[in-house]
């Protein structure tokens, strides 16, 4: 195993760029850790080590985007009061990470290149039209998160691209909601996300992202088309036929495809299509639905 | 609460509690050891749980003359792991049973240069047809074991079951089933072994010091003068570390005498929970003959346990199993058939309760589904039915124990605040929210001790040396596993001879140093062994020429005297188990006193359950029972609340998913057990009545705790949503499968 140390970013981006995208960039390294005693043949490679890049931690506030950095943490996100007023599923979905030893390491961009279908940032993320920012020695690109997925674990990101920024337009919302069916109350992974958002504002409308069901987490066109066209929907099953083309659920270890649709059906009926009403003066933003409170 | 005076006990702590609280106590892998090999297992592949060995090949990309390589024909003595059958190889030879089995061990100095060469060696395995599914019936080449594949049939019959059915005004019938569990103790399995001189020595994790010496006498041919056994501080067992330590201190004996070196083998938890036992699954009937007011006039019950691919313990599991059956009620005609079955799974073992939580979720689930059917409250239905000193169990045991079981049940009711929570849960439900609310009741009894006739089997043995400084030492084979034996023990020679805690010492359980006196298994450590203590310091007392009355300072000085008088020598109280006056079993029969003692409980759990979801959730548990007198109240206390949180992983999310006959989910990122946040407060309460025969009054309490929660959590779930379910692990998935209370109903 080798690890580079890169002292600033522009360094970070010529190792990158010299490896030919062999070396693997790592942030908190709360990933890698979890398969790390399975996958000894991944001892053997060259790994990027972020952590001493400090221009790529802070989050900045511009007059119209929230900017996460590449090596942002939950915590750092938590820690924001700003967050918790404007964008506050990005605080709700840190909080369901692991435990607070992981959301303490693990970054949002991580988070979005670890490209797990069941990650709890990416959902949020997505649900308030973020915007990756990926770097190269070549320069900069910038790829909405909906469209940067291609299918499992598949991305559009070369090796030789870092993932420098996040940003995420300020709107004023009128419904925001976050709900991970986990199989536990805590330390659990998602077997269904959700997460939706209403704003008023332009280039808003609906937006209802989901996790776990699919390849990939992915908006919910269907789904969002109903909201906008303020279907009237009387019952969980209604929503089925619409649920079936927007995502596919499958059996694994963790779930069946059967409870994932249900559920989601469920949560999407009383959570959003009955909650639009009182959406806008909610402050309940989130819950874990283990958690009935 | 009936509370007798306090005991020194109340202000002493958990000896080892310091060292565990600063990472200071040194477990297995902490020791320090030198010019070791690491030692590793080559196991039977998936997907073949049946078959030959037909091939083994050496990967040509590993050195191999630099390890050590151990197969069944590098055991001195016979190739099995000796326990009730000689059935179980050490090494797989030429024949595999289940997927995991141990085929090849590996040594070397380097641990990622042998997890390489474990990779890098095939076995490769003819299949046959396996066994997979303990529920259905084997087909004729599926036989392996017997003329049927049942390892064990036992059979308890009181009175004249038949003719009460026939005749019972209602009869209500109900099929359970309960899921594997994996123990989860924090520390895997971990085993030393090095030869210092003529004698091997094993260091390692285990309930058991002198199971592991038996095996090793008999699988090595080595004499007792030329292995000793001794037990590594522990982290966690739960039956888990009863059997299974056998296995790996022979892996890791055979590779130290093959090697000349000494042999560290320590399991990772992918591996741990791969190939180590677990709880054995299980099927439970109930046939019910009652009147309409709820009275049992006969049960009928049949009991079928999968024992996986070896016998191990599974006739004893069967056992206490079927004796449990029942529940704690009295009724005049009971018959228990119960079968324990062979598969091709990995063998299933010892876990915390030993059967009595299998065949006991059935009778309490059952017990609500009575109530359901007859429209009665579930705690009255209990009451009617709870056996009253005088009354028979199933076996004809008579209870006459002087403990109130009735007041057991009223004081969980009232803890829990049953009568109002129901009132209130009642209406709440009305309002057909999607949440639901609900409390379920169960009242049940574990045994203590080994079954029948096993305590005068096992002889146990218990020194209480006097040593010359004025302190004492208690020479016992009962191990530390976190239940506090160290401090119990500790406390109950303190109060018999009047000495500060400090005076006690506790010896290593080292089998060259103490004797055998038994295993720490069964819940019996407080119970008979802290009574052999009793008996040993009054031994001690005995031969110091003291009276029975002399404590504290007399005791003290008579050491002081005697040592100075016998300058060198040794002076030790011994004593040897005796039964308990009166109690009789006939194992031939299945009839008689099938323990000395049983621990009596109620427990309630609260729940409330997301219709959107079906995910439950446990908001409110109280556990009250009668342990006969209690010792160490923040241990006890631990015990049950340790017991109810394992309860509710087992009842809600513990899963164990098969491919195979093997775990698949085998890391803890997908066997999913309770959180602190999925844990309700916990509320316990004790009654004290005390038992003549058991240490300061003592009942055993370790299994109790695991017994009730399960039922008593899914029927606080039927009773919320008004579904039947019958099956643990209830997860939501299948909680939603049954669940036809549906969205509809939610407003």
């Amino acid at each position: 195993m080798s690890v580079l140390l890169p002292g600033s970013r522009r360094e970070a981006l010529e190792l990158l760029a010299r490896s030919n995208g062999a070396a693997m960039p790592i942030a908190g390294g709360t990933d890698l850790l979890v398969h790390w005693p399975q996958r000894q043949e991944e001892h053997d490679r060259a790994y990027l080590d972020l952590s001493g890049i400090a221009e790529l931690r802070p989050v900045e506030w511009t007059p119209d985007a929230l900017v996460l950095g590449g090596l942002t943490t939950y915590w750092d996100v938590i820690r924001d009061a700003r967050v918790g007023r404007e964008l506050p599923l990005l605080a709700v979905a840190a909080r369901q990470v692991g435990s607070i030893q992981i959301q303490t390491r693990g970054t949002w961009a991580g988070n979005i290149v670890n490209g797990s279908p069941a990650a709890d940032g990416v959902p949020v993320l997505m649900a308030y039209d973020a915007v990756v920012v990926l770097e190269s020695v070549a320069g900069r690109e910038e790829v909405p998160l909906e469209r940067f997925y291609e299918g499992y674990k598949q991305m559009r990101r070369r090796p030789d691209q870092l993932v420098v920024a996040i940003r995420i337009p300020r709107r004023p919302y009128t419904f925001q909601r976050f709900v991970k069916i986990g199989s536990r109350r805590a330390q659990a992974i998602a077997k269904v996300g959700l997460a939706v958002t209403h704003s008023a504002a332009g280039g808003g409308g609906w937006r209802v992202v989901a996790a776990s069901v699919a390849p990939t987490i992915r908006r919910c066109p269907s789904i969002e088309r109903l909201l906008e066209e303020q279907a009237a929907v009387h019952s969980p099953e209604e929503l089925l036929p619409a649920i079936a083309r927007d995502v596919t659920p499958i059996d694994d270890i963790r779930s069946t495809a059967e409870y994932r649709k249900l559920a989601m059906a469920r949560v999407l009926f009383y959570d959003v299509f009955r909650g639009r009403e009182q959406g806008a003066g909610s402050t309940d933003h989130g819950r874990r639905m283990t958690d009935n409170g | 609460m009936k509370r007798g005076p306090p005991s020194t006990g109340a202000a002493v702590q958990r000896r080892e509690g310091l060292a565990k609280l600063t990472g200071r106590e040194r477990y297995v892998d902490d020791l320090p050891l030198e010019d070791f090999l690491w030692g590793m297992t080559v196991r039977s592949p998936p997907p073949s749980p049946r078959g030959s060995i037909t091939a083994i090949r050496f990967g040509r990309d590993v050195d191999w003359s630099q390890f050590v390589v151990v197969d069944h024909r590098d055991l001195p003595g016979p190739n099995v792991v000796y326990l009730i059958e000689q059935d179980q190889p050490v090494l797989a030879a030429g024949v595999v049973r289940h997927v995991h089995e141990p085929v090849l061990l590996l040594a070397h100095p380097d641990r990622d240069a042998l997890r390489r060469a474990v990779h890098a060696v095939e076995v490769v395995v003819e299949p046959e047809a396996p066994v997979l599914d303990f529920r259905l019936p084997s087909r004729s080449d599926e036989i392996q074991y017997g003329p049927d594949n049942v390892l064990k049939h036992l059979r308890i019959e009181k009175g004249d079951v038949a003719r009460a059915l026939a005749q019972a005004p209602v009869v209500v019938e109900g099929e359970y089933e309960t899921g594997a569990q994996e123990h989860v103790y924090l520390e895997t399995q971990g085993m030393i072994a090095a030869l210092e001189g003529e004698v091997l020595v094993i260091r390692g994790s285990m309930q058991c010091p002198y199971y592991v010496l038996n095996a090793l006498k008999h699988a090595l041919a080595r004499d007792e003068t030329r292995l000793r056994v001794i037990q590594t501080p522990t982290g966690g067992g739960f039956g888990g570390k009863e059997e299974f330590p056998s296995h790996l201190a022979l892996h890791a004996a055979l590779l130290a005498l093959k090697a000349g070196r000494a042999v560290k083998m320590i399991y990772d938890r992918g591996e741990d929970m791969a190939a180590t036992t677990k709880r054995h699954p299980a099927r439970v009937r109930h046939r019910t003959g009652l009147t309409r007011d709820g009275r049992l006039l006969a049960q009928d019950i049949e009991v079928l346990l999968d024992g996986g691919a070896y016998v191990t313990l599974s006739p004893v599991v069967l056992s206490r199993g079927l004796i449990h059956a029942a529940g704690p009620y009295f009724c005049e005609n009971v018959r228990i058939d119960g079968r324990a079955v062979f598969t091709n799974a990995v063998p299933f073992g010892a876990f915390r309760g030993f059967g009595a939580p299998q065949t006991l979720f059935a009778c309490e689930r059952h017990m609500d589904v009575i109530a359901r059917t007859l429209g009665m409250d579930p705690a009255l239905l209990r009451r009617v039915n709870l056996i009253r000193d005088g009354q028979s169990t199933a076996t004809g045991q008579v209870i006459n124990d002087g403990s109130d079981r009735v007041a057991v049940l009223e004081r969980a009711l009232d803890v829990s605040g049953w009568r109002e929570k129901r009132r209130a849960h009642a209406a709440f439900n009305a309002a057909r929210a999607p949440v639901r609310r609900g409390l379920g009741l169960a009242t049940f009894y574990h045994g203590g001790g080994f079954t029948g006739g096993g305590e005068v089997y096992l002889k146990s043995r218990l020194q209480v040396a006097g040593l010359p400084d004025g302190r004492i030492e208690v020479r016992s084979a009962n191990i530390e596993m976190g239940q506090g034996t160290l401090t119990v023990f500790t406390q109950i020679a303190a109060d018999r001879l009047g000495l500060a805690p400090d005076a006690v010492v506790i010896a290593e359980a080292d089998t060259a140093r103490v004797p055998n006196s038994g295993p720490t298994v069964a819940s019996r450590t407080t119970m008979v062994v802290g009574r052999l203590v009793e008996r040993a310091c009054d031994d001690l007392r005995r031969r110091l020429g003291l009276s029975e009355s002399a404590r504290g300072d007399s005791v003290r000085a008579a050491l002081r005297d005697w040592h100075r008088a016998h300058p060198d020598q040794s002076l030790v109280g011994e004593v040897v188990y005796e039964k308990p006056p009166g109690i009789n079993w006939d194992d031939a029969t299945y009839r008689g006193d099938a323990y000395g003692a049983f621990a009596w409980a109620a427990y309630v759990a609260e729940v409330e359950v997301d219709l959107r979801t079906c995910a439950v959730r446990v908001t409110d548990f109280v556990a009250v029972q009668d342990i006969g007198k209690v010792i160490n109240e923040i241990l006890a206390r631990g015990q049950v609340q340790g017991g109810v949180v394992q309860g509710i992983g087992w009842a809600l999310m513990e899963e164990c998913k098969w491919q195979d006959g093997a775990m698949v989910n085998n890391q803890l990122t997908n066997y999913i057990i309770p959180t602190s946040d999925d844990v309700p407060p916990i509320r316990v309460a004790f009654l004290e009545t005390p038992y003549p025969h058991g240490a300061q009054g003592a009942k055993g309490l370790g299994e109790l705790p695991i017994d009730g929660p399960a039922p008593a959590i899914l029927n606080a779930i039927a009773e919320a949503t008004g579904a039947d379910p019958r099956t643990i692990p209830l997860t939501p998935e299948r909680l939603m499968t049954i669940a036809e209370f549906g969205m509809r109903n939610a407003e």
